[in-house]
C-alpha cells in the first residue's frame, strides 16, 4: 500500500497503479478518452492532465498525464488546479474543432463518452470558424457502421481490433490531422470480436449497425440483466427492447467470465427473438397429415393433459439450451426416469465425463479470467475462436500476461502498455493447441500439433504419462508423437498456473479423458492444474448435471421397450442431434408429440401440438457454463401474449393434468427452491440471484431509465386508455421507470448508469476497483467443486492406433462462429456470414483424389450419400476431412468416425 | 587543428575516399582504441570532454552512453543508431558532413559502438539525401573491404555491422523514439519515455542514437583527448560547431569555429551580414524550432547555455535570418504550417492546435484576421508545452510563434487593422 | 504479381533487420522505384511477400510523403517551401511552375511529364530557393534556371 494527495487529502492505495486508475477508483472524476482498463495507458489523448507537485511547498507544480503517472508513495496532486482545468477544456475544444455537430442524429448521442467529458470539462463556445475535415466512410460488413467524421483520433479501436482481438485487416491511415481508421480496402471485417468497436469507440464512430435498422435512444430502451444463449460460456450481456421488439445486446461486465468483451455471435445473434420464423400461438394438427391450426391456450392444454392421466408414461426430452428451471419441470412431469437429455447418447456421455473428471482429481476449474493469468496452456482438440470465442480472447491476452512480467523486470508498469508491447516483441505465448484444423489462436502458440481426434488423444494419455508414471502408457507412439509429447510436457512442467482445456468439438470422450490425465499428471504439492471443458450450448453443462436416464436414442429405445403416450420435447430440434431417420421412426411411432419452441423447426413441424415458447428476452431462467457457473437471466419485457415461459408452461400443463404436486410451483421461486431440493450439485442455487421478494429501499429495480419516454402513448393505437403497467412477479425488477436507482446487487443490474456517466464507462461506478470485480462481487454461483488434494483416478480407455483403410478419411465437424449455431444463424448478419455447406480436404489429400476448389466430391454416411462442393484447407490435417458443424443442409453425424470420399462425376 | 570536423572537406568535390583518409590520419582513433582501450574508457572521455548532442538538444554524449547497460557476463544484442534525418527548416549542416566526408563519420560510428559495444549500427539517412547516400554507400563498402566493420575487426574481437537505411520522408522521424519506430517499420509517432532507448530501445534492445556532427567529433576526441576537446571551445560546452547562416545574408553558407563564437561574428564576419537594400530584424539561431533573437542579443556567444539565458535555443546552430523585406507572420505561418503538416497525428493538442494555428495565421497574413486571433495564438504558446504534448514538436513550434507574438506583436496587429499584409 | 528483380531486391533487405516487418518501407520504396508508384495491387502483393496484411503496409505506406499512392507522372518535381527557401523567392519559383506546367500541387501534367509536389526543407538553405526533381538536387534556383532545368526532362 502507498499514500498519495489528491487535493491536499491523502488516499492509501494498492501500490503499481497509475494515477488515472487509482483516481477513478477512488470515485474521482476524471477525464479521458485513449485509456481502457482493459488496454492500459498509451497518453496519446491527453484528456486526464492532472497537476503533480513536488512536495507541500511546491505551489506551481506541472502538468502531467494521469494515465500515464504512476502513483507512488507522496506523489501529490491536485485535479482541479485552474490552470489543469484549463488545459482539459483546452483538450476537448481541440476535438471539436473537426467534430460534427451530429448528436442529434447520431447512433452515440445519449450514451457518448465523448459528450460527457465535454460536459464535464466545461467547454461549450466555439470558437473556431474555419471547415471541419471530412472523411468517406467504409462498408464494413453486416455489424459496424462507419462514421469517420466524428473520429476523435484516440487510437482506441485499432488497439482493441490489433493488439487485444489479434485483427489484421484494420490500421490506423495517412497522418497529422488526417488520421483514417479502416481498412486498405472497404469489406467486411474479418475478426469476430469486431463488435466491440461499438462500445470501444467513445464517440459515434462505430455504432451497431443492427441497432440502426430499428434504433431507440438508449434512455428510451428497456433493459435487463441477461445471459448470451449462444454458446457454453455464458457471457453476461444488457439486452435492450423497445415497443416488444428485442433491439440490441450490450457487454454487461463480469470480472470472471467476458470482462469487456462480447463476440459477434452473441452481440448480434439476438435477431430470432425478433424473426417471423417465431412461433406466437399454441397450435394443433388434428391428423399428421394436417397443416398445424392456431388454438387457444387452454385447447392446447386440455389435448396435451389427456394423454398424462392415468400414469401414462411420457416421455420427456430436455434440452442443452433450454434454462434449468424448464428442464427440471420437463423432469418433474415425465419423471426422472422418463427424463432424456436431448442430445445424442455419445454427446450426452462427453457431457457427463466434463462434469465428472473435475472431481475424479486433483484440478481446479479456473474462471475465464483466471484462464487468461495461466503460464501454460495446453488446448487438446478444440478450436476455440470458434466454439468458445471469448475463451479464445481472454487466452490472448496470456501472452500479455507473460509481456508484463518482462517488462515489471525492467521497471517498467504493466499499464504503460506501448512499452510493454515493445519490450515483449513477438513473444508468442506458453501455448500449445492439438487439434485436426488450424485455429485462429495459432498465431500467439509457440507449439502446434495437428492430428485426428482418435490420435489427439493418444497424445494427451502420453503427455500425461510423461508427467506422471501413475498415468497410464501409451504404447506405439510414432517418432512425431514422442517428440510432441517431449516438448508439451517440457513446455508444461516448471509452471505454477497450468491450464488444459479440452471439449466436445472432437466429439470424442477420449480426447477430454485425455485432458484430463494430463491436469491430473500436473498435480503437486503445491500446484493445482486448471481444467476447462468447452460445451457447446448454453445449458449443456447445466443439463449434464441434472439426473437424466439417458439420451436420445436410449429415448427412443426405451418407447419401443415401455412404450409411451406422449413425447413432450423442449426447446429441441432432434433433428440436429441424431440422424433424421431415426427421429422420423420415433416421432412417427409415438402417439402424441408435444413441442414447446421458439422458432418454426423440423421438428415442431411434426408436433401434434406446439407451444410458443418465450425466449431469454421473455422469460427469466438459469443457466450454467463451462466454469459450472449458474447464472440467472431476466426477461427484458413482457412476455407477449399467447407466448409462455417453457417452465411455467409445463407447470400449466401439469395443473390441466391434475397432478397435485403442480401445486407447490406457484412461482419462479418456488421451482428453483424445489430444484435446489432435488440434488445435493444445486442445494445452494437459489442465491443466484435474489429472488422476488427482493427489494431495495426505494422499491424494485425499474428496467427502464428515468428519462424513458412514451410510456403513456405506446399502445394508443391500439386503445386510448391507459393500460396498467405489467407487473413483474417472478424477480426483483419491474417493467417500471420508478424504483431503486443506485447500486442494485451485481446479478440485478439493469444498466451501467451514473450522472454525468451516460456512455458504457458507467461501469467504473460500479467496480470496486477499475477493471476489477463488481462492487458487491460478481454475480453467478459456482456450483461445481473440486479438491486439490484428492488423489488421481486416472482415465484408462486408450484409443488403439488406427491406420485407416483406402481412401478412407477421419471425419471430423469443424465448427463456425457464424453459423454452427442454431439460433444465432437467424440474424441476418450472421446468415450472411455463415458459409455455404462443403467438405474440407487438406492440399495433399485433395490433390490426391484429383479435386480441386468447388469440384463436388461425396461422402457415404450411414447409408446416406451426401454429395457437396469442395473447400481445400491448408491448415487441415491430411487425412482428415471436416463438415461444417450445424450448417443448415449439413447432415447430423455421429463422431468420430470415417468415410470414404470421391470424386463426383460431372455430367 | 581548429577544424577538426571540416578539415578534410572540400565543398564541390568528392570526398577522401579511404586510402586518402588514412593518409591524413583517418581510422587512426580507431587503431588506437578498438580493442586497446576499455569502452568505459572511452565513454569517460567522451564525457569529460563535454561534448553535446548537437542533433538540437545538447545532452551530454557522454552521459548517454552511460545509461547502457555493460554487462558482461551476458551478451546482449545493442544498437547504436545515427540520426541522420536532418529536416529542421534552415538546417543544412550534417549534410556537409555526410557529403564531405563519409569516412570520417563511419570512423566515428565505429568508435562510440565500440564504446557502448553494440554489434549493429544503422545509419538513419533522410530520403532526400541522395548524393550522401551514394557517397555512404561507397564508403562503407571501402570499410568493410578493410575490415575497419564487419568480423573481428583490426583484430580486436570487436564485431560491427553498419546499415544505411535511407527513410521515406517526415520530419518527426528526427525525433529520436519516431525514428525507431521507422527503422522498425511502423508509423513513426514518437514513444513515451521511461523507457529510454537505452534500456529499451530498437525491437526492445538496448539502443543508443546520436546525431551526425556528434558521431564525427569521436575520433578527434579519441585521438587528441578531452582536454583539448574542451579547450576548442570558449566556453564549458566543449568542441567546435558548425554554425551556419541562411537568409538575406552577403555570404549565406556553414562555417565551423569554437563553440561559444558570437552570433555577430557568425553572422557579420562570415556571412557579411545583410544584403545590400536589407536591414536586420532578426533571427532563429537553431533552426525552425528555435525562439527569435533581436538586435540586441548579436553578442550573445552560440553555444547552448548562452542562448537559453538569452530567452532561446541554439539548437543545430544554423540561423535563418529575418530581414525587413520579409513578413514576420508570413514567415511564422511557413513554420507553423510546417509544423502542423508534420505532425504524427498522435496527440491531440500537436494534431489540432497546430494545424488550427496554421488556419489562423493564414487567416490573418490573408488579411482576415480577427482581433480574438492573437489571443488565442498566444494561449497555444502557453497550452503547447513540454509535458502537455507527447514529444517536443508542437513545443519546438511555439518556439518561434510565442517570440515573434513578444518582438513583432505591431507586425500581427497591423495585419489585423489593416486587413492586408504589409509587405505584399 | 513482383517482378523478380522486386523479390530479389527487397530479399537483400531481410538480412539487414531483425524482423521481417522492418523491410515494408524499404520494399515500398522498392516497387515504387520499378512501377513510379505504389498502387492498391502493388501494395497488396508486397504485403503478402512481406507476410503482412494490406492493411498492415497501408497503415505505414500512408505515413510517408515519400510514398506515392496515387499515379504521378515520369518525373516528380519537389519544391522546398519551408522557411529560408520561402524568404529566398519560393513563392516566384512556385508560381512560376504553375505557369509553365499549368498544373497546382498534387496534380500531374496531361502529357504525364510532370508531377508537382510540395517538399519540406532540403537541407541546402545556403543555396535557396532550391527543389528537387527525382533524385536531382537544383540549388540557386532563378525563373529562367528553371525553364532550363525543366526543359531537360522528357
Amino acid at each position: 500500500m502507498v499514500t498519495i494527495h489528491i487535493n491536499d487529502k491523502p488516499f492509501k492505495i494498492k501500490e503499481g497503479q497509475n494515477l488515472l486508475h487509482a483516481g477513478l477508483s477512488l470515485g474521482f472524476d476524471i477525464p479521458y478518452f485513449c485509456w481502457h482498463p482493459a488496454m492500459g495507458s498509451v497518453g496519446a489523448c491527453r484528456q486526464c492532465a492532472v497537476k503533480q507537485f513536488k512536495d507541500e511547498k511546491d505551489s506551481k507544480g506541472r502538468i502531467v498525464m494521469a494515465c500515464m503517472t504512476p502513483a507512488e508513495d507522496g506523489t501529490r496532486i491536485s485535479i482541479d488546479d485552474p490552470e489543469v482545468l484549463e488545459f482539459r477544456k483546452s483538450v476537448i475544444e481541440w476535438l471539436m474543432l473537426n467534430h460534427p455537430h451530429d448528436c442529434p442524429v447520431c447512433d452515440e448521442g445519449g450514451e457518448c463518452h465523448l459528450q460527457d467529458m465535454t460536459v464535464m470539462t466545461g467547454h461549450t463556445y466555439r470558437e473556431h470558424r474555419f471547415k471541419k475535415r471530412t472523411y468517406r466512410n467504409q462498408y464494413l460488413g453486416p455489424f459496424i457502421h462507419h462514421e469517420m467524421n466524428r473520429c476523435i483520433q484516440c487510437y482506441r479501436c485499432v488497439r482493441f481490433y490489433r493488439n487485444v482481438a489479434g485483427g489484421r485487416d484494420f490500421n490506423a491511415l495517412a497522418c497529422h490531422d488526417h488520421i483514417y481508421f479502416g481498412r486498405h480496402r472497404e469489406g467486411t471485417l474479418d475478426n469476430p470480436y469486431s463488435g466491440n468497436l461499438v462500445e470501444i469507440c467513445p464517440t459515434g464512430v462505430f455504432t451497431d449497425k443492427t441497432f440502426k435498422e430499428h434504433y431507440t435512444r438508449k434512455w428510451d430502451l428497456q433493459t435487463a440483466p441477461s445471459i448470451c444463449v449462444h454458446c457454453g460460456l455464458g457471457c453476461n450481456t444488457i439486452a435492450g427492447e423497445r415497443y416488444g421488439v428485442l433491439r440490441r445486446i450490450r457487454n454487461r461486465y463480469h470480472h470472471h467470465v467476458n470482462g469487456y468483451f462480447l463476440c459477434d455471435r452473441g452481440r448480434y445473434g439476438y435477431e430470432f427473438v425478433n424473426s417471423e420464423n417465431r412461433i406466437r400461438r399454441p397450435l394443433q394438427r388434428m391428423k399428421r397429415t394436417d397443416h398445424p391450426a392456431p388454438v387457444s391456450a387452454k385447447t392446447a392444454l386440455k389435448a396435451a393433459a389427456a394423454s398424462m392421466i392415468e400414469n401414462r408414461r411420457i416421455i420427456g426430452i430436455g434440452s442443452p439450451r433450454a434454462s434449468l428451471e424448464a428442464n427440471f419441470m420437463l423432469q418433474q412431469l415425465a419423471g426422472t426416469e422418463n427424463f432424456y437429455a436431448g442430445v445424442s447418447d455419445a454427446h450426452l456421455q462427453q457431457i457427463r465425463t466434463a462434469v465428472a473428471a473435475p472431481g475424479q482429481g486433483p484440478i481446479r476449474i479456473p474462471t475465464l479470467q483466471e484462464a487468461a493469468q495461466s503460464d501454460a496452456v495446453f488446448i487438446l482438440g478444440e478450436d476455440l475462436p470458434n466454439t468458445a470465442p471469448l475463451l479464445a480472447l481472454n487466452l490472448r491476452r496470456m501472452v500479455d500476461s507473460k509481456a508484463v512480467q518482462m517488462a515489471e523486470d525492467l521497471q517498467i508498469h504493466g499499464w504503460n502498455d506501448a512499452a510493454v508491447r515493445a519490450v515483449a516483441q513477438d513473444t508468442k505465448g506458453t501455448m500449445c493447441i492439438a487439434s485436426p484444423k488450424d485455429t485462429l489462436l495459432d498465431d500467439i502458440a509457440m507449439l502446434t500439433y495437428r492430428a485426428a481426434p482418435d490420435d489427439l488423444a493418444r497424445l494427451g494419455f502420453a503427455v500425461a504419462a510423461a508427467l506422471d508414471p501413475a498415468a497410464p502408457k501409451v504404447e506405439s507412439l510414432s517418432e512425431d508423437e514422442k517428440t510432441a509429447v517431449e516438448k508439451i510436457s517440457r513446455m508444461l512442467k516448471n509452471t505454477d498456473r497450468p491450464l488444459i482445456v479440452s471439449g466436445t468439438a472432437c466429439g470424442c470422450r477420449s480426447v477430454m479423458e485425455a485432458a484430463a490425465n494430463v491436469a491430473y499428471a500436473l498435480a503437486s504439492p503445491n500446484r493445482t492444474a486448471g481444467l476447462l471443458y468447452v460445451v457447446p450450448e448454453c445449458n449443456s453443462l447445466g443439463m449434464g448435471l441434472m439426473e437424466t436416464a439417458g439420451g436420445l436414442e436410449t429415448a427412443f429405445e426405451s418407447l419401443d421397450s415401455r412404450g409411451a403416450a406422449a413425447v413432450v420435447i423442449l426447446e429441441n430440434d432432434l433433428y440436429r442431434r441424431v440422424d433424421a431417420e431415426q427421429v422420423d421412426r420415433f416421432l412417427d411411432a409415438v402417439p402424441q408429440v408435444i413441442v414447446l419452441d421458439h422458432l418454426f423447426n423440423r421438428t415442431v413441424n411434426q408436433a401434434d401440438l406446439v407451444f410458443p415458447a418465450a425466449t431469454f428476452a421473455e422469460a427469466i431462467g438459469t443457466l450454467v457454463n463451462i466454469e459450472g457457473r449458474a447464472q440467472r437471466f431476466f426477461q427484458i419485457f413482457p412476455t407477449p401474449p399467447e407466448i409462455t415461459a417453457s417452465w411455467r408452461c409445463l407447470r400449466d400443463l401439469m395443473i390441466t393434468a391434475k397432478r397435485t404436486d403442480a401445486d407447490f410451483w406457484h412461482s419462479f421461486d418456488a421451482v428453483v427452491s424445489a430444484m435446489a431440493a432435488s440434488k445435493p450439485v444445486f442445494s445452494r442455487i437459489s442465491i443466484t440471484a435474489p429472488g422476488e421478494h427482493f427489494h431495495m429501499r426505494d422499491g424494485k429495480i425499474p428496467r427502464q431509465s428515468f428519462r424513458y419516454s412514451g410510456r403513456t402513448a405506446i399502445g394508443t393505437n391500439i386503445s386510448v386508455h391507459e393500460p396498467k403497467p405489467v407487473e413483474d412477479t417472478e424477480s426483483p425488477l419491474a417493467f417500471s421507470m420508478e424504483g431503486y436507482n443506485g447500486f442494485p446487487p451485481p446479478s440485478l443490474i439493469p444498466r451501467f448508469w451514473r450522472p454525468g456517466w451516460n456512455s458504457v464507462q458507467a461501469l467504473n461506478k460500479f467496480q470496486s476497483e477499475i477493471g476489477g470485480p463488481l462492487r458487491g462481487g460478481d454475480p453467478g454461483l459456482r456450483l461445481m467443486e473440486t479438491d486439490p488434494d484428492i488423489k488421481a483416478v486416472y482415465f484408462t480407455e486408450i484409443p488403439a492406433q488406427r491406420t485407416l483403410s483406402n481412401n478412407q478419411y477421419h471425419l471430423v465437424a469443424l465448427y463456425h462462429v457464424f453459423g454452427s449455431e442454431e439460433l444465432s444463424i437467424l440474424s441476418p448478419g450472421i446468415a450472411e456470414r455463415t458459409p455455404d455447406p462443403y467438405l474440407a480436404l487438406s492440399p495433399k489429400d485433395a490433390a490426391a483424389l484429383d479435386l480441386t476448389e468447388g469440384d463436388r466430391a461425396g461422402i457415404s454416411l450411414d447409408g446416406m450419400h451426401v454429395k457437396l462442393p469442395v473447400r481445400i484447407m491448408p491448415g487441415l490435417f491430411n487425412t482428415v476431412t471436416g463438415l461444417p458443424a450445424g450448417l443448415p443442409g449439413i447432415p447430423v453425424v455421429q463422431l468420430p468416425t470415417e468415410v470414404a470420399v470421391e470424386k463426383e462425376k460431372t455430367e | 587543428m581548429k577544424c577538426p570536423l571540416t578539415e578534410h572537406i572540400r565543398p564541390g568535390e568528392a570526398p577522401l575516399a579511404l586510402e586518402a583518409y588514412e593518409k591524413k590520419g583517418g581510422y587512426s582513433a580507431a587503431r588506437k582504441a578498438v580493442g586497446k582501450m576499455a569502452p568505459e574508457q572511452i565513454t569517460s572521455m567522451v564525457t569529460d570532454s563535454h561534448l553535446r548532442g548537437r542533433g538540437g538538444a545538447g545532452f551530454p554524449t557522454g552521459q548517454k552512453w552511460s545509461f547502457v547497460p555493460m554487462e558482461k557476463e551476458v551478451h546482449r544484442r545493442k544498437y547504436l543508431v545515427v540520426n541522420a534525418d536532418e529536416m529542421e527548416p534552415a538546417t543544412f549542416k550534417d549534410r556537409l558532413l555526410l557529403e564531405g566526408n563519409p569516412h570520417q563519420l563511419i570512423e566515428g560510428i565505429l568508435l562510440s559502438a565500440y564504446a557502448v559495444q553494440a554489434d549493429i549500427a544503422y545509419i538513419f539517412l533522410r530520403r532526400a539525401y541522395v548524393t550522401a547516400a551514394q557517397r555512404l554507400a561507397q564508403a562503407i563498402a571501402e570499410a568493410y573491404d578493410s575490415s575497419y566493420l564487419g568480423s573481428n575487426i583490426l583484430g580486436s574481437g570487436f564485431n560491427l555491422e553498419l546499415h544505411l537505411h535511407s527513410s521515406a520522408g517526415r520530419y518527426i522521424c528526427g525525433e529520436e523514439t519516431a525514428l525507431l519506430n521507422a527503422l522498425e517499420g511502423r508509423r513513426a509517432t514518437p514513444r513515451s519515455k521511461p523507457p529510454f532507448p537505452p534500456v529499451v530501445g530498437l525491437w526492445g534492445k538496448p539502443t543508443v542514437t546520436n546525431n551526425v556532427e556528434t558521431i564525427c567529433n569521436i575520433p578527434h576526441i579519441v585521438n587528441h583527448g578531452a582536454d583539448w576537446f574542451r579547450r576548442l571551445s570558449r566556453t564549458p560546452n566543449g568542441g567546435t560547431k558548425i554554425y551556419g547562416v541562411s537568409g538575406r545574408v552577403k555570404r549565406p553558407g556553414a562555417w565551423e569555429l569554437p563553440m561559444g563564437t558570437t552570433i555577430r561574428e557568425i553572422f557579420e564576419e562570415r556571412a557579411g551580414g545583410m544584403q545590400e537594400g536589407y536591414r536586420f530584424r532578426g533571427l532563429l539561431p537553431g533552426g525552425g524550432s528555435t525562439d527569435f533573437l533581436i538586435k540586441e542579443h548579436l553578442d550573445v556567444q552560440m553555444d547552448f547555455d548562452t542562448v537559453q539565458k538569452a530567452g532561446s535555443r541554439m539548437g543545430t546552430g544554423t540561423m535563418v535570418i529575418l530581414d525587413d523585406h520579409t513578413c514576420p507572420v508570413g514567415l511564422v505561418l511557413n513554420l507553423i504550417r510546417f509544423f502542423a503538416q508534420e505532425s504524427c497525428g498522435w496527440c491531440t493538442p500537436c494534431r489540432e492546435g497546430l494545424s488550427w494555428m496554421a488556419r489562423i495565421l493564414s487567416a490573418i497574413e490573408a488579411g482576415q484576421g480577427e482581433s480574438a486571433d492573437l489571443e488565442k495564438l498566444q494561449r497555444h504558446t502557453g497550452l503547447l508545452g513540454m509535458g502537455n504534448t507527447y514529444c517536443a514538436h508542437a513545443p519546438g513550434a511555439m518556439e518561434p510563434l510565442q517570440s515573434a507574438l513578444k518582438y513583432f506583436k505591431e507586425d500581427f496587429n497591423r495585419h489585423i487593422q489593416e486587413k492586408r499584409c504589409p509587405w505584399r | 504479381m513482383l517482378t523478380r528483380k522486386e523479390i530479389a531486391e527487397i530479399e537483400t533487405e531481410f538480412s539487414r533487420y531483425e524482423q521481417k516487418q522492418a523491410v515494408g518501407v524499404e520494399a515500398l520504396k522498392i516497387v515504387q522505384r520499378h512501377r513510379g508508384w505504389v498502387s492498391d495491387e502493388t501494395l497488396q502483393a508486397t504485403a503478402e511477400f512481406l507476410d503482412m496484411t494490406p492493411d498492415e503496409l497501408d497503415g505505414v505506406a500512408t505515413f510517408y510523403n515519400h510514398i506515392f499512392r496515387k499515379p504521378v507522372g515520369r518525373h516528380v518535381i519537389l519544391i522546398c517551401d519551408s522557411v529560408t527557401c520561402w524568404i529566398m523567392g519560393y513563392e516566384d519559383m512556385i508560381q512560376h511552375l504553375r505557369k509553365r506546367l499549368e498544373i497546382d500541387f498534387g496534380e500531374t501534367t496531361p502529357d504525364g511529364r510532370f508531377t508537382l509536389l510540395p517538399h519540406v526543407c532540403l537541407g541546402c538553405c545556403d543555396h535557396a530557393p532550391a527543389m528537387m526533381i527525382d533524385d536531382d538536387l537544383y540549388q540557386d534556383l532563378d525563373l529562367e534556371k528553371i525553364d532550363r532545368i525543366l526543359g531537360a526532362y522528357e
